[in-house]
């Protein structure tokens, strides 16, 4: 492994990491802010890639297509809300996971009735077809440098609404103790609301973005929550700082895991076992080092609940 | 009811036999068909396309199996296997299905093989074809018109051996499937393979393995990646410049992934024993008006499924519609006496096709559509490697 591959391969570590935080995102504030486990947030980014994929058929233009997919998934999530998950508020995690569950079995064979089994094609913006040269045979695809950008670009406006406004300031109190910023005054029924709507439309985000670099089929969601469950307890749950530094590192973990296990094994093993339990390894990982950090920090590495 | 029917059935044979002209004119009992298809799932892609082609086979026959009037129930597996087998049963049992046809997936067939065999049924799998079946495992009421898996992976091997290549990086996912898939290519593959690697089957992002085929730098790839998995793959191959080296898979670029893959995957390579452009008249009208009623390519799944239809009407036919007699049905399926989509077809002795196998192309038809295209023919009546194992004669 020279140091070129390496570097290429921290790139493309820090790449994934930043489309984990994309969905991570919202299913942190969700969860840390509602206290409500929504299994049913992978599904919201796979109506995001659906809506933008559709969208971006029926308008011609990828830029339009996210343009009007955005509001299409903010509305999605309120519907949701309002005829589902609002009543789940006050019952406890059993309950939230299992009709949650029901909304990922009930909204993937929807998909599938409206657009049919087949995945579906989304092409990449004209803008950004090509790529740079990063090592000898290998390009960086422009528009996953784009997709950097916008994870990035993201991460900053996040971090500035949460930090720097008042909405974002009631958001950290609903975080920190929620009974308390009901009794203060504040409708905290419009604040989740809103708060969820609000996270409903970065999964559809990263659905939108996801749709030209990965399959857009039913189920799509399912795989990346599991990651996306992972990367907030890493960073701990309704931290968006927290969720950020987690996805880089599990990024990361992940690619540079994948990249180097085989190599690692083969120092004690013969190459073709190395080869299997390198791949073995290198996927049970980002489990391990879920394990091992809260094992350390239970509450994750920034942890935002008082309690 | 069906009892009742059976021995109708069997009084007018003899008649039948007698007069096999007027066979159509008879007012014959029917004939009733388990279709085993994933409906559910990212995998129901596949299950339609079995599903549909089966039914155009149906189609093309007017509704009838050799004179008896067709219905087909669908069952749905949901690529589970306990379901599959609870589905089965009931099929068996209460709907009293004469045939089980379908099956998209092994690990399906292997879970339903025993109940339906065991009840004297005959099973015509379409798409799934483990060599447990194939050599010691062979059953006298099982047949498949797909082919033995092994021998898909085989032809790869070969095609990149025929080609020069010296060096192929290969790449499959990490389970058992995928494992068959390496030692299938390097079964004709003499080369040097410059790496294997293994992702896992939930794999969504393939930058890292990228890279490490640019640094490896291979005269071509080998992969097996079906589903979502092919058409991350192939576009993120294509997206990371790395087409000009040759991407050799199999079950990877078909045509119900090429939709969604697009013009990102023209100029690959797959294998299989049918391919859509096949130039002979029972694959024109099959891929038109398969083409018509659902605006898509068939791919293998539906074609073999269509085969399936074909070669149940000619079994039937040719024992004048009488379903008792178990072995003079087994022999008039073995005898295979029906003008496949993909030319010539035969069984073997464990009752798995004697076929030719094709290294495909994907390229782009008139009508703009893509499939994959006959590049040239790389086994010619390819027998399975198990076949001598099987002590069924």
């Amino acid at each position: 492994m020279t140091t070129q591959l390496l570097l290429v391969q921290a790139l493309n570590g820090l790449q994934l990491g930043i489309l984990l935080f994309l969905v991570a995102a919202g299913l942190t504030l969700v969860f840390g802010v509602m206290d409500f486990i929504n299994l049913a947030h992978g599904v919201q980014y796979m109506l995001g890639a659906y809506l933008g994929a559709s969208l971006a058929a029926a308008t011609g233009s990828f830029w339009l297509g996210l343009l009007l997919a955005l509001p299409a998934a903010l509305l999605a999530g309120l519907v949701l809300e309002v005829l589902v998950f609002r009543h789940l508020y006050d019952r406890d995690h059993l309950a939230q996971v299992l009709a949650t569950f029901g909304v990922i079995l009930f909204l993937n064979e929807g998909v599938k009735l409206v657009w049919g089994a087949a995945p579906l094609q989304v092409a990449v913006p004209p803008l950004l077809e090509g790529g740079v040269q990063i090592m000898p045979g290998l390009q960086y695809p422009l528009y996953r440098v784009a997709v950097l950008g916008a994870g990035l670009a993201t991460a900053g406006l996040l971090w500035w609404l949460v930090e720097r406004t008042r909405a974002g300031m009631l958001v950290r109190a609903g975080a920190t103790n929620a009974p308390m910023v009901s009794a203060l005054g504040v409708d905290i029924g419009r604040l989740f609301t809103l708060v969820f709507a609000f996270g409903a439309m970065l999964a559809g985000f990263a659905g939108v973005l996801a749709g030209p670099i990965f399959s857009v089929e039913p189920g799509m969601g399912d795989t990346v929550l599991i990651l996306a469950f992972v990367v907030i307890v890493i960073g701990g749950i309704g931290s968006i700082r927290g969720a950020f530094i987690a996805a880089l590192l599990v990024g990361l973990i992940d690619t540079l895991g994948k990249s180097l296990m085989p190599d690692l094994m083969r120092l004690f093993l013969d190459a073709s076992a190395a080869r299997q339990a390198g791949a073995a390894l290198a996927s049970m990982l980002v489990y391990v080092a879920m394990a091992a950090i809260l094992a350390f920090r239970p509450a994750g590495l920034f942890p935002v609940r008082a309690d | 009811m069906t009892g009742i029917g059976r021995r109708g059935l069997l009084g007018g044979t003899t008649a039948l036999l007698a007069a096999p002209a007027i066979l159509h004119a008879q007012p014959a009992g029917g004939v009733k068909i388990g279709v085993v298809a994933v409906q559910t799932g990212p995998q129901a892609a596949l299950g339609n396309q079995l599903k549909d082609g089966f039914a155009l086979g149906l189609r093309h026959l007017e509704g009838k199996l050799g004179g008896l009037t067709a219905e087909t129930v669908i069952i749905d597996d949901e690529l589970k296997p306990d379901v599959a087998v609870t589905k089965v049963r009931a099929a068996l049992e209460r709907d009293k299905v004469d045939f089980i046809v379908g099956v998209v997936f092994s690990n399906i067939l292997q879970a339903i093989i025993r109940p339906v065999t065991e009840s004297n049924t005959f099973l015509i799998s379409t798409n799934a074809g483990p060599s447990t079946f194939a050599g010691r495992g062979c059953n006298p009421f099982f047949f498949t018109t797909s082919y033995n898996n092994d021998q898909v992976h085989s032809v790869m091997g070969q095609a990149a051996q025929d080609n020069g290549y010296r060096r192929v990086f290969v790449m499959v996912p990490n389970y058992q499937a995928g494992r068959d898939a390496v030692a299938g290519f390097k079964s004709k593959f003499q080369g040097e393979v410059v790496d294997e690697v293994y992702v896992p089957l939930t794999q969504l992002d393939f930058s890292a393995e990228l890279a490490k085929i640019a640094a490896a730098r291979p005269d071509a790839i080998f992969t097996f990646m079906p589903g979502g998995l092919g058409v991350n793959l192939v576009r993120q191959y294509r997206q990371a410049g790395l087409a000009n080296i040759p991407f050799l898979s199999t079950f990877t670029v078909d045509e119900a992934t090429l939709p969604a893959q697009g013009d990102a995957a023209l100029g690959f390579y797959s294998a299989a024993s049918w391919a859509p452009n096949m130039d002979n008249p029972q694959n024109r009208r099959f891929v038109g008006d398969y083409l018509a009623a659902h605006n898509a390519v068939p791919a293998t799944y539906a074609a073999q499924a269509y085969d399936a239809a074909m070669l149940l009407d000619s079994a039937i036919r040719k024992v004048g519609g009488n379903l008792a007699n178990k072995d003079a049905l087994r022999t008039a399926i073995r005898a295979a006496d029906f003008r496949s989509v993909r030319g010539p077809f035969a069984f073997g002795v464990n009752h798995y096709p004697v076929q030719d196998f094709w290294l495909l192309k994907v390229g782009r038809r008139a009508d703009g559509k893509l499939e994959t295209q006959t590049d040239r023919k790389v086994f010619t009546n390819a027998v399975d490697p198990w076949a001598a194992e099987c002590r069924m004669r």
